[in-house]
């Protein structure tokens, strides 16, 4: 249905004058979420203050069945914190409190507003942290974390988000709160909490986030390697995982990221000769066997050709090697007008291969590829600089994403490993799933959102969905 | 509706031809055991438009059948190791191998699943449906952890290929969790894309002799001291077969992790570890989990570290406290005993009001359908789990007693 003066007033009225966006200026800072592809003016933006009112939006919206699309912080990359003109967009950055954290039970309940990195300054104090770390986690939010199964670097070693996520409260698009999962982490009942995690804002909205926190290791010990070819440095990686080393965290930069890098204020002293470096991250109980473990992987890496192996010697060494890999997709965005950050996972044997056929579809394409990637796990960011305003060039751009993304299904692999389907991936789904499976995730989703409002469009390509027939009991119009 | 186990028997028998075993279990309930994803779809199909009850089975050494089945599917004839890959650390299996085979069949490839299932002679698709984990889930995960994929065949008949076969993967909605641990409410799990690790070069394991309350404390001091065991159990004395309640810790990982790890624990305990070797160490292991079968009821109960104290209270007063093996680190214990339905009952009860969840992970049939593997859900939820059945069970034949309702 249309978006109203009168839903809009009743809005007003939830959330007061100021918390309502129209303006186009307004609302065209919402209108991406760095998908270069993608920018799309919704037709309001509303910032709820507290958790009773995001309920009051939602049944606004419910009652006048208006469509809406959840938002954190707007870095997603997958083009899902997205609206259309007859869409609303609700953004939780509002609600931005760390309820509690309790530090016997090793536990936080944070909003879902509160951002990935403010969690773990939060933690420290108690010699506690939350494992996982995005590259934007000085900007992006556990809600959009819990939203994307978000991943990060240390997530080889301790899992991605859904490992973490104990206890969700969500409201669902009728308005009504549910809290699935329980705080001790039993799922009480089939596992909704899992299955909610990754939903990308179609199941409804995160308002309380109860998630485990883990001990800081007690030592910590980070390796530079460079090699002389990508290849060799995709094959130290499988070699290092398959030998039985669990590294807290195995990165990959090639040399087009160094240099970019390098030539940045996040300078980390990366070797700009190489054709790759791998940044592995060992911890462990205490100092000697942190000592061991680095020791056997840096044995290793010389073995598979590595040619000098760095480690930093103390903790602003080692900050300096994480802020490079970090920042580095800000530091590529200075290549050219735009950035398409790409995100697709293989199985780490097929590294090597996947990583020199993309080099070549990206010649062919006549692109700059820069590959900046969680490598320990098979995750990989190529990345592609283009110029949107050069005619031709967002073409090109994509006929060689989706070659890549063959290339990465055809090793094994699948077509996102943490930035989520949302709209960027929509037309690949169906080269990974068959019509009953995409049918299955349809079906689920109309169960928490029967009538699909809640960030519609996204993720399940409904057209290529089998007919399930399930009869579920919508809630039209529910309590306004 | 339902056909006589005759009728049933015969037209199993004519639909699927060589590809199922078809017999009758001792209950004279008509069996089958499928050889092929396809014939365990069609069985489905003709289930749901026949409206046969249909109870899914494993090697059932963990449970025996729903009472009052047509049907028992089991998956005992979807057995093979389908792929095993050593250098990506990944594993596709049917449901019905062995969980013992299985890790056998690891070993050879120098791999291992980091779940240490309760019971014995289980299949891999009972330990998936089912999610029951063991000691490992405190430093390693629960099942679901280490569950990258899975195909599913829903009441319906449709084949569901969920998840794949990489470490990280948010390509659609995660149907892979629903399966898991859903005790085959939303159909059969037929394969499993596991995850592997190497072999751990270090496998250690120590106990400490207390009574109930220095063992609780000792598992507390150990957290709090901000170390992650591979395993820290609390355990009653028949839980570990030792005259008196027992702290075991299990220290896995590269040999000087482990060595320093054991220092730690040590230092953060009060009173004597005592190592076991290799040999005691891995019998004290498979006894802990071929205890919980002891008797007939095990329960798994979620509770907060600092709440393990009270929770044991609980039990020791609506149940007993005989056979436990608590893991605070991983916040569950497992109870394993024997008790009416209406004690069970008022202990869940009670849990539930101090938000312990309880699951009946196993018991006779009877007790099943009477308290519901999960009981009363939280409000909502029973709705949202009611619509998610209908979609993937929508003629209602899949016999899987999730709450006391049904
Ligand atoms: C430089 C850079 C580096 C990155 N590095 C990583 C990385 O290492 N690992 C990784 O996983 N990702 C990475 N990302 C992607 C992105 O940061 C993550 O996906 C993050 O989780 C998004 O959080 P957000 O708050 O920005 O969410 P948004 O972009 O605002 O939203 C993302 C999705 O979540 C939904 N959503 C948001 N809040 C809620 C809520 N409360 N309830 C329900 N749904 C909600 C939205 O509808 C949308 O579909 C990176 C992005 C950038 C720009």
């Amino acid at each position: 249905m249309a978006l109203t003066t009168q839903a809009l007033d009743a809005i007003t009225a939830v959330v007061g004058p100021r918390w309502v966006r129209l303006a186009p200026a307004q609302l065209d800072v919402y209108a991406s979420d760095g998908l270069p592809t993608r920018f799309s003016r919704p037709g309001a933006v509303v910032l709820p203050g507290s958790r009773e009112e995001l309920i009051g939006v939602v049944r606004v919206l419910a009652h006048h069945e208006i469509p809406f699309v959840p938002r954190g912080a707007g870095t997603g990359l997958s083009g899902g914190g997205v609206g259309d003109a007859d869409e609303i967009v609700l953004v939780c950055t509002r609600l931005n409190r760390i309820l509690a954290i309790d530090a016997p039970n090793r536990r936080a309940v944070v909003e879902p507003g509160v951002v990935n990195v403010r969690l773990s300054e939060a933690a420290r104090p108690y010699g506690l942290h939350y494992a996982p770390d995005p590259s934007s986690q000085s900007a992006c939010t556990i809600g959009g974390n819990v939203a994307e199964n978000a991943g990060g670097p240390h997530c080889l070693k301790y899992g991605t988000t859904t490992s973490h996520v104990l206890e969700l409260e969500v409201v669902l698009p009728d308005g009504r709160p549910v809290t699935l999962g329980s705080a001790c982490g039993e799922p009480w009942g089939p596992d909704l909490v899992g299955l909610f995690v990754g939903s990308e804002g179609m199941f409804g909205i995160a308002t309380r986030i109860t998630v485990r926190l883990l001990p800081l290791p007690r030592a910590v010990r980070t390796l530079l390697a460079d090699f002389s070819s990508i290849r060799a440095a995709g094959e130290a990686v499988s070699a290092i995982i398959a030998a039985g080393f669990v590294p807290a965290a195995l990165e990959m930069m090639d040399r087009n990221c160094i240099r970019v890098v390098e030539a940045s204020i996040y300078a980390a002293g990366y070797p700009v000769h190489a054709a790759a470096v791998l940044i592995v991250e060992v911890d462990g109980p205490d100092e000697d066997a942190v000592a061991a473990e680095s020791a056997g992987i840096e044995q290793l890496v010389r073995a598979r050709g590595a040619g000098s192996v760095r480690v930093a010697v103390d903790e602003a060494e080692r900050a300096r090697l994480w802020q490079g890999r970090k920042k580095a997709f800000g530091a590529l965005g200075r290549l050219n007008a735009d950035l398409l950050v790409q995100d697709a996972v293989v199985p780490r044997s097929a590294l090597p291969d996947v990583l020199e056929r993309i080099g070549t579809i990206a010649a062919e394409h006549g692109l700059e590829v820069s590959n900046v990637f969680h490598a320990g796990d098979g995750n990989l960011h190529p990345n592609l600089t283009f110029d949107r305003r050069q005619p031709g060039d967002l073409a090109r751009v994509e006929r060689a994403s989706e070659a890549i993304m063959r290339v990465c299904i055809d090793a094994g692999g699948t077509i996102t490993g943490e930035h989520g389907v949302g709209s960027d991936k929509l037309r690949y789904m169906s080269l990974v799933f068959d019509a009953d499976t995409l049918g299955a995730m349809r079906a689920v989703r109309r169960v928490f959102d029967p009538l699909e409002r809640a960030n519609p469009g996204k993720v399940v390509p409904v057209h290529q969905c089998s007919e399930w027939r399930g009869q579920w009991r919508a809630r039209r119009g529910a309590a306004a | 509706m339902a056909g006589t186990s005759l009728t049933v028997l015969r037209r199993v028998r004519a639909m699927v031809g060589p590809d199922a075993a078809v017999d009758t279990d001792t209950a004279g309930t008509p069996r089958v055991a499928p050889r092929t994803e396809e014939a365990c779809a069609l069985i489905l199909q003709t289930a749901a438009s026949e409206g046969w009850r249909v109870s899914l089975a494993g090697a059932q050494t963990w449970v025996t059948p729903e009472a009052g089945a047509d049907l028992v599917l089991s998956t005992t004839g979807l057995s093979r190791v389908v792929s095993v890959a050593p250098g990506d650390l990944v594993a596709t299996v049917e449901a019905g191998v062995r969980w013992d085979d299985l890790r056998r069949e690891l070993a050879d490839a120098g791999a291992w699943v980091a779940v240490d299932p309760p019971g014995v002679g289980r299949t891999a698709g009972s330990v998936v449906a089912t999610g029951t984990a063991g000691p490992l889930r405190s430093g390693l995960g629960g099942v679901r952890e280490q569950i990258l994929g899975l195909t599913l065949i829903t009441g319906e008949g449709r084949v569901v290929r969920a998840g794949g076969r990489v470490v990280k993967n948010v390509a659609g909605f995660d149907l892979t969790k629903l399966a898991s641990g859903s005790f085959g409410a939303f159909g059969v799990i037929t394969t499993i894309h596991l995850r592997l690790r190497a072999v751990p070069r270090a496998d250690r394991t120590f106990v400490l002799s207390a009574d109930r309350d220095q063992a609780v404390q000792a598992a507390l001091a150990v957290l709090d001291a901000g170390l992650l065991p591979a395993a820290l159990e609390v355990l009653s004395p028949s839980a570990a077969r030792r005259p008196s309640w027992t702290l075991a810790v299990r220290l896995v990982g590269n040999a000087e992790a482990v060595e320093a790890l054991g220092r730690a624990v040590a230092g953060a305990v009060t009173g004597p570890l005592e190592e076991l070797s290799v040999e005691p160490a891995r019998e004290f292991w498979t006894g802990l989990a071929a205890g919980c079968t002891a008797g007939p009821v095990t329960l798994r109960v979620g509770v907060l570290a600092a709440a393990l104290d009270d929770a044991l209270d609980l039990l020791a007063h609506h149940l007993d406290d005989t056979w436990v093996a608590a893991s605070p680190g991983a916040g569950a214990l497992r109870w394993n005993g024997t008790a009416v339905v209406d004690r069970l009952r008022l202990f869940r009860h009670a849990a539930a009001q101090r938000e312990l969840p309880v699951t009946l992970e196993r018991g006779p049939a009877d007790v099943r359908g009477r308290m519901g593997i999960f009981g009363a859900y939280r409000e909502g939820v029973g709705l949202l789990v009611g619509n998610l059945r209908q979609s993937f069970d929508p003629a209602g034949i899949l016999a899987v007693p999730l709450s006391a309702a049904e």
